[in-house]
C-alpha cells in the first residue's frame, strides 16, 4: 500500500504542474524534445498549425473530450484508435500505419511534407489537450485509486506503442531526418515513463526487467554486428555482382553458404572424431591397424604412393581403419566409438536441417506467386534492370538483352507464330533426346566397366600410371565431355533459352546421378567381394596367431611365459573394406578438385590469355570472333559443387579427414575462382535472371543429400564392420555401439525403456501415427491451395469486371457474355437504358476494394472483401437485365423506361 | 576505436541503426563513401550533425549507381527537396531502402517514387514512356514504345484511369518474382 501511495502521489505530482505535466505525458510525436522547451513551445504552436484544419480538430476533440468524461475508466486505446481511424481514413495509404500506431498511421501517408508536419502538431496538441483534461479531472477525482490505474494503463499502452514505434522505426517510409527525430522522441519517452510503470511490490523487479530488456537489446545489437562483419568476402561478392549481374553472384554466394556448412561438418568431425583420437588415442605404430604392414613398408613414403592415399596415408587419422575399436580412450573416458556413429550421423542431421531450413527461409522471402500471364509487361517494365549491375560492360549487355525480351513479347503479343514444320521440329527434338539418352546409358557403362577392370588390376602390381588412376579419370573426362556435348545436342531442339537451360541443367544432373550411382553399385560389388575375402583372412589370421604362440612356447619349452606380442606389422590383416571405400571417395573429390582447376586455368585462363595477346598478329579478330573469352557457366558450376558435397556426404563416413580436404578446396575455389572469373570470363551475353535459383540450388543440394543418405546408411544398418579395422571392429553391426552404451553406460531402467521403444508394437503405431500426420498435413495445404486459386480466380474475376465496367458496358466474362446471348429477341428489347449513371456510380467504391489485393499478404479477411465486392457491380451492370425478360418481360422493361 | 568516436557519437550510431538496416561498420564505410564523393564538402566530424549536401552529379557517378538507368531519379527521389542534393541521413536511407533486408512494402514505395517521373503520385504513359526508353536505350520503334505502355497500363491499372497509382503498382510488384532481387544495391 506504501507503495502505491508513492506512486499514486507521484503521478498526481506530475499531474499537479497542470498543462505542463500532462503535456509532457501526452506528448507522442512532438518533434521538440526537451520538456521545458515544450512548454516554450506551445504558446506560438496554434499560430503555426495551420488555421484550416483547426474547426475541424476542434470538433474532433469536443467529441474525445466528451467520450473521456463520460468514460473515465476506459484506457485510452479506444480513444486513440478512433483518433487513429479518423486521421488515417483521409488516405489511401493509411493503412501502412494500421491500427497500433493510431495517429501516426495518418501522418506516415504524407512522407514529411509540411502539412503532415503541421497535422502532427495539431494532432500534438489535441493529445496534450485530452490527457491534461483527463489528468486534471484525475487530480480533482475522488477515486484516485482507479483513476492512476486507468492512467497507468494508458500509459503502458503508450510506452508498448512507442516501443514497436522504435522497433519498426525502418520500415518506415519517412525521410531519415524526421525518423530520427520521432526515434529520439519515443526513446525519451519509453526511458521516462518505462520506469514509472510497474505495480506495488513487483517495481524493483520491473524496473529489474526493463534494464535487463535495455542490456539484451544492446547485446543483441552488438553481436549482429559482430555477426555480420563475420561474413567473409562480402567485397568480393560485390564486385563480382556488379561486373556480372546477380546471377553469377548467386553461384558465389552458394559458394560461401556451402563453405559456412562445411565448416560446421568439419567442426563436428574433427572436434569429435580426429582430436580426441589423435590426443588420446594409442600413437601410430602400437597396434596393426595403426602400423603399415611390413611389405608395404618400403614403398610407404614415395610420392606417388602417398598420393593415391596409400602408404602412410591409409594408416592415419584420415580413414576410418585407423581408429580403435576401444571402447573408452584416454583419461576423460571418452567413448570414441559412439562419437564417431554419432558424428557420422549428426553430420547428415545438421545438413539435412540446414538445407530444409534455408529453403523454407528462400520460399518465405519468395513470395512472388504470379501467374506469368498477367503482367508480363509491367514486371518486364519494373523489375528487370537488375540495379546490381555497376559495369559497363554488363549493362549494355543488360540493355540488349531487355530489348530483346521486349521484342519478344511484342512478337509474342501481337501473333501467336505459327511453327512453319512441326514435324521437323519434333522428329528432331526425339532424335536430340535419343542421343542424349544414348550417351547418358554409355557413360553409365563405362564407368560400370572401369569400376570393374580396376578391380581386376587391385590385384596386380605392375601397373602404369593410367592404369591406376583410371577410374577418376574417366569419370572426371566424362564430366567435362559431356555436358558440351549435351549443349551441341540441345541445338537441334531449339527450344527458348530459360526452357533449354532447365533442359540442360536435368540432363547434366543425370548423367552426374548416373555416373555416381554406377560408381556406387561397382563400389558395393568390390565391398562384398572383399567382405568374402575378409571371412577367410579372419580365420587365417587367428590360425596364424595362434601357431605363432605355439611356436614360441614350444621354442621356449616353457608354457607359462607369456610370448612377447606380434610385431603389428607382421600380423596379416583383413582388407577393411570400409578404407578403400573411404580412399576412393577421397580419391574422386582430389581429382576432381584438379579437373575443376586445370579446366578454368586451361579453358578460361590460357584461352583469356590466347585471345588477348595473339589477336595483334591475327587475321581474324579473336575477340569478337571465334574463341573470343569463356563466359562463366553457372549451372555447371552449381551442379559440380552440389555433386562434389555427395560425395563428401557419402565419403565422410569413411574418411573423417575428407571434410576437411573439402574445406579447403572450397576456400581456395573462393578465392581462385573469384579472381578467375574477374581476370578471364565476360558478362554473359543473354543475362538471365537469378530469381527463385536459389532454392532450385537448395532443391538439387537436397535431392543429392538424400541420395548419398540411402547407401550411407544401408552400409551402417547392413554390412558388417571389418574384423580388424575401424572403431566398430568386432562387432556384428556398427549400431551395436549404441546398444552397448546403452547397456552399460546408462541405468538399466532406460535400457529396458528403449528394449519397449524398439518393440514393434510400439513402432508401427508410431509410424501409423506419422503417416496420419503427413496425410492430414498434406490435405490441409491442398485445401490452403484450393482456397488460394479460388481467392485468385475471385480477384481476376473482379479485375476483370472493374476492366470491363471502365472499357465499355458489354461484359467480358464468357458466361456472362453467354446468358446475354440467351436472352430471347434482343432486337425488340431497347438497347439497355441508361448504364452510365449506374455504371459510373459503383467506381469510387469500388477502388478501396481494388486496392487490397495488392496487400494479399494481409490475408483472407481483405479479400473476402474482393469476394463480397465482385457480385455487387454485376447486380447493377448490364447483366442484372438479363434476367429480368424472361421473368416479365413487358412489366419489368416498362418500368424503367417510364 | 578513436576513429569511430571522432565521426558519431554512440547515440548517433545506435540511433542509425534503429532507423536502417545497416549495423555499425556499415554505417561508417557508408559516411566513409559519402566523405569521398566530396572531401572538401564533408567534414569527417559528425557529432554535431553539420548541415551539407553533396550535389546530385557526384553522386550519380558512384559505381553502385553509373550505370543504373535511372540514377537521377533514384537520387532525386530520396532528396528532400526533389532536386537530387542529397544529405547525409538522406544518403544513408537511400542505401538503407536498396539493401537487401529492406522489406518489399518499403521498397515498392520507393521504387513506386522513382518510375515517376513527373512526381505526380500517378505512373501515367509518359512516365513509362521515360521508363522504357532507358531500359532499352531508346532502340524500340515510337510504334512498340506506345504497345507495351498500353500494355503496362491495361495489365496493372485496376481502377480505369489509364494511369496507375500507387495501389495498382504496389499490387503488381507484390506478385513480381524477381523484384526483390533486383532491386538492391550492395554498398
Amino acid at each position: 500500500m506504501d507503495d502505491g501511495d508513492n506512486k499514486k502521489k507521484k503521478t498526481n505530482g506530475r499531474g499537479a504542474p497542470g498543462k505542463g505535466g500532462g503535456r509532457a505525458r501526452g506528448r507522442r510525436t512532438s518533434p521538440v524534445s526537451e520538456d521545458e522547451d515544450d512548454e516554450e513551445d506551445t504558446p506560438p504552436r496554434p499560430r503555426r498549425a495551420g488555421e484550416r484544419r483547426r474547426a475541424a480538430r476542434k470538433e474532433g476533440d469536443e467529441d474525445e473530450d466528451d467520450n473521456k468524461a463520460s468514460k473515465k475508466k476506459r484506457g485510452g486505446a479506444a480513444n486513440r484508435r478512433r483518433g487513429g481511424d479518423g486521421e488515417g481514413g483521409d488516405g489511401k495509404k493509411g493503412r501502412k500505419g494500421r491500427g497500433k500506431k493510431g495517429g501516426k498511421g495518418g501522418k506516415g501517408e504524407e512522407k514529411g511534407d509540411s502539412t503532415g508536419k503541421e497535422k502532427d502538431k495539431d494532432e500534438d496538441k489535441d493529445k496534450k489537450k485530452k490527457k491534461g483534461s483527463s489528468s486534471d479531472s484525475n487530480s480533482g477525482s475522488e477515486e484516485e485509486d482507479s483513476m492512476s490505474e486507468g492512467e497507468m494503463a494508458r500509459l503502458m499502452e503508450e510506452v508498448e506503442e512507442k516501443k514497436k514505434l522504435i522497433a519498426t522505426m525502418r520500415n518506415k517510409p519517412w525521410r531519415m531526418k524526421r525518423r530520427l527525430v520521432l526515434l529520439k522522441d519515443a526513446q525519451q519517452f519509453v526511458d521516462k515513463f518505462e520506469g514509472a510503470l510497474g505495480k506495488g511490490k513487483g517495481r524493483k523487479w520491473f524496473a529489474y526487467k526493463v534494464m535487463m530488456t535495455k542490456k539484451w537489446i544492446k547485446f543483441q545489437r552488438d553481436f549482429d554486428n559482430f555477426k555480420t562483419s563475420c561474413i567473409p568476402w562480402e567485397r568480393k561478392i560485390k564486385e563480382v555482382e556488379s561486373h556480372f549481374g546477380s546471377s553469377v553472384a548467386s553461384y558465389f554466394i552458394f559458394l560461401r553458404w556451402m563453405y559456412g556448412m562445411n565448416l560446421v561438418l568439419f567442426g563436428f568431425t574433427f572436434g569429435l572424431v580426429v582430436i580426441p583420437e589423435v590426443l588420446m588415442g594409442l600413437p601410430y605404430g602400437s597396434i596393426p591397424r595403426k602400423t603399415v604392414p611390413r611389405p608395404e613398408q618400403d614403398t610407404a613414403q614415395d610420392y606417388s604412393v602417398l598420393m593415391d592415399f596409400n602408404g602412410y596415408c591409409k594408416y592415419s587419422v584420415l580413414f576410418y581403419g585407423y581408429y580403435n575399436d576401444q571402447r573408452t580412450i584416454g583419461l576423460l573416458k571418452f567413448r570414441l566409438p559412439l562419437s564417431y556413429l554419432l558424428v557420422g550421423i549428426g553430420n547428415f542431421g545438421y545438413s539435412l536441417m540446414l538445407v530444409i531450413r534455408t529453403m523454407a527461409k528462400n520460399a518465405d522471402v519468395g513470395g512472388g506467386d504470379g501467374d506469368e500471364s498477367e503482367f508480363t509487361f509491367a514486371w518486364k517494365m519494373f523489375t528487370s534492370w537488375d540495379y546490381l549491375i555497376g559495369n559497363a560492360e554488363t549493362a549494355d549487355n543488360k540493355y540488349a538483352s531487355i530489348t530483346t525480351s521486349f521484342k519478344e513479347s511484342i512478337v509474342d503479343e501481337q501473333e501467336n507464330q505459327k511453327d512453319e514444320n512441326i514435324h521437323l521440329r519434333r522428329f528432331l527434338r526425339v532424335l536430340a533426346n535419343f542421343m542424349i539418352t544414348c550417351s547418358l546409358g554409355g557413360s553409365g557403362y563405362l564407368i560400370y566397366f572401369v569400376v570393374k577392370r580396376s578391380q581386376e588390376f587391385a590385384n596386380r602390381d605392375d601397373l602404369s600410371w593410367y592404369e591406376k588412376n583410371e577410374l577418376e579419370i574417366i569419370m572426371s573426362l566424362l564430366g567435362l565431355v559431356c555436358p558440351p556435348l549435351f549443349e551441341t545436342i540441345a541445338e537441334l531442339e531449339d527450344y527458348h533459352p530459360r526452357i533449354a537451360l532447365k533442359w540442360q541443367l536435368g540432363r547434366i544432373f543425370a548423367l552426374f546421378l548416373g555416373n555416381l550411382y554406377t560408381f556406387l553399385f561397382a563400389l558395393f560389388d568390390e565391398v562384398n567381394s572383399k567382405l568374402e575375402e575378409e571371412q577367410d583372412i579372419k580365420n587365417n589370421s587367428i590360425w596364424i596367431m595362434k601357431e605363432y604362440y605355439a611356436n614360441f612356447s614350444r621354442l621356449t619349452n616353457d608354457t607359462e611365459a607369456t610370448p612377447p606380442p606380434m610385431n603389428p606389422a607382421d600380423v596379416i590383416r583383413g582388407p577393411c573394406w570400409e578404407t578403400a571405400v573411404g580412399i576412393e571417395f577421397v580419391k574422386l573429390t582430389v581429382s576432381d578438385i584438379q579437373v575443376t582447376y586445370l579446366t578454368i586455368l586451361i579453358g578460361d585462363f590460357a584461352r583469356a590469355m590466347i585471345v588477348r595477346f595473339l589477336n595483334y598478329c591475327w587475321c581474324w579478330d579473336l575477340e569478337a570472333g571465334f574463341p573470343s573469352y569463356g563466359e562463366f557457366d553457372i549451372s555447371g558450376n552449381v551442379l559440380g559443387l552440389v555433386f562434389n558435397q555427395g560425395m563428401i556426404w557419402m565419403g565422410a563416413f569413411y574418411a573423417p579427414g575428407l571434410v576437411g580436404i573439402n574445406v579447403l578446396r572450397l576456400l581456395s575455389s573462393m578465392y581462385y575462382q573469384c579472381w578467375a572469373v574477374m581476370a578471364t570470363n565476360v558478362p554473359h551475353e543473354r543475362v538471365f535472371k537469378a530469381s527463385k535459383s536459389n532454392n532450385f540450388y537448395m532443391g538439387l543440394l537436397l535431392l543429392v543429400l538424400f541420395l548419398s543418405l540411402l547407401p550411407v546408411v544401408y552400409t551402417i544398418m547392413s554390412l558388417p564392420p571389418s574384423f580388424d579395422c575401424g572403431p566398430f571392429s568386432g562387432r556384428l553391426k556398427m549400431f551395436d555401439v549404441i546398444m552397448e552404451t546403452i547397456d552399460l553406460d546408462l541405468p538399466a531402467f532406460m535400457g529396458t525403456l528403449f528394449s519397449y521403444a524398439a518393440n514393434p508394437g510400439l513402432i508401427i503405431p508410431a509410424v501409423l501415427l506419422m503417416v496420419l500426420a503427413i496425410y492430414y498435413l498434406n490435405a490441409v495445404s491442398e485445401a490452403y491451395k484450393n482456397s488460394n486459386n479460388e481467392l485468385k480466380k475471385k480477384m481476376q474475376l473482379a479485375r476483370d469486371e472493374e476492366k470491363n465496367r471502365r472499357n465499355n458496358t458489354d461484359s467480358t466474362n464468357q458466361v456472362m457474355k453467354d446468358l446475354e446471348d440467351l436472352l430471347p429477341n434482343r432486337s425488340f428489347i431497347p438497347p439497355p437504358p441508361p448504364p452510365p449513371p449506374k455504371a459510373e456510380k459503383p467506381q469510387p467504391e469500388a477502388k478501396p476494394t481494388k486496392t487490397k489485393p495488392g496487400s494479399a499478404a494481409k490475408g483472407v479477411k481483405v479479400q473476402k472483401d474482393v469476394a463480397l465486392a465482385s457480385p455487387n457491380p454485376n447486380a447493377r451492370g448490364p447483366v442484372s437485365q438479363a434476367p429480368t425478360p424472361r421473368a416479365g418481360p413487358r412489366p419489368g422493361r416498362g418500368a424503367p423506361a417510364n | 576505436m578513436g576513429n569511430k568516436q571522432t565521426i558519431f557519437t554512440d547515440e548517433q550510431l545506435d540511433a542509425y541503426q534503429d532507423c536502417t538496416f545497416f549495423t555499425r561498420k556499415e554505417i561508417l564505410r557508408l559516411h566513409g563513401r559519402y566523405h569521398e564523393l566530396a572531401p572538401h564538402l564533408v567534414p569527417m566530424d559528425y557529432t554535431n550533425e553539420p548541415d551539407c549536401k553533396v550535389p546530385l552529379s557526384l553522386i550519380v557517378n558512384m559505381p553502385e549507381l553509373k550505370e543504373n538507368p535511372f540514377r537521377n531519379r533514384i537520387v532525386e527521389s530520396f532528396s528532400e527537396g526533389g532536386d537530387g542534393n542529397l544529405s547525409f541521413n538522406e544518403f544513408v536511407d537511400m542505401f538503407s531502402v536498396l539493401s537487401e533486408m529492406a522489406p518489399r512494402e518499403l521498397k515498392a514505395i520507393y521504387a513506386f517514387k522513382i518510375y515517376d517521373f513527373n512526381v505526380d503520385n500517378f505512373l501515367c504513359k509518359e512516365d513509362l514512356e521515360k521508363t522504357l526508353n532507358r531500359l532499352t536505350k531508346e532502340e524500340l520503334t515510337p510504334e512498340e514504345v506506345e504497345l507495351v505502355c498500353d500494355k503496362t497500363i491495361e495489365e496493372a491499372d485496376l481502377d480505369g484511369d489509364n494511369k496507375l497509382s500507387f495501389a495498382d503498382f504496389e499490387n503488381m510488384i507484390s506478385r513480381a518474382p524477381d523484384f526483390l532481387s533486383t532491386f538492391h544495391i550492395r554498398i
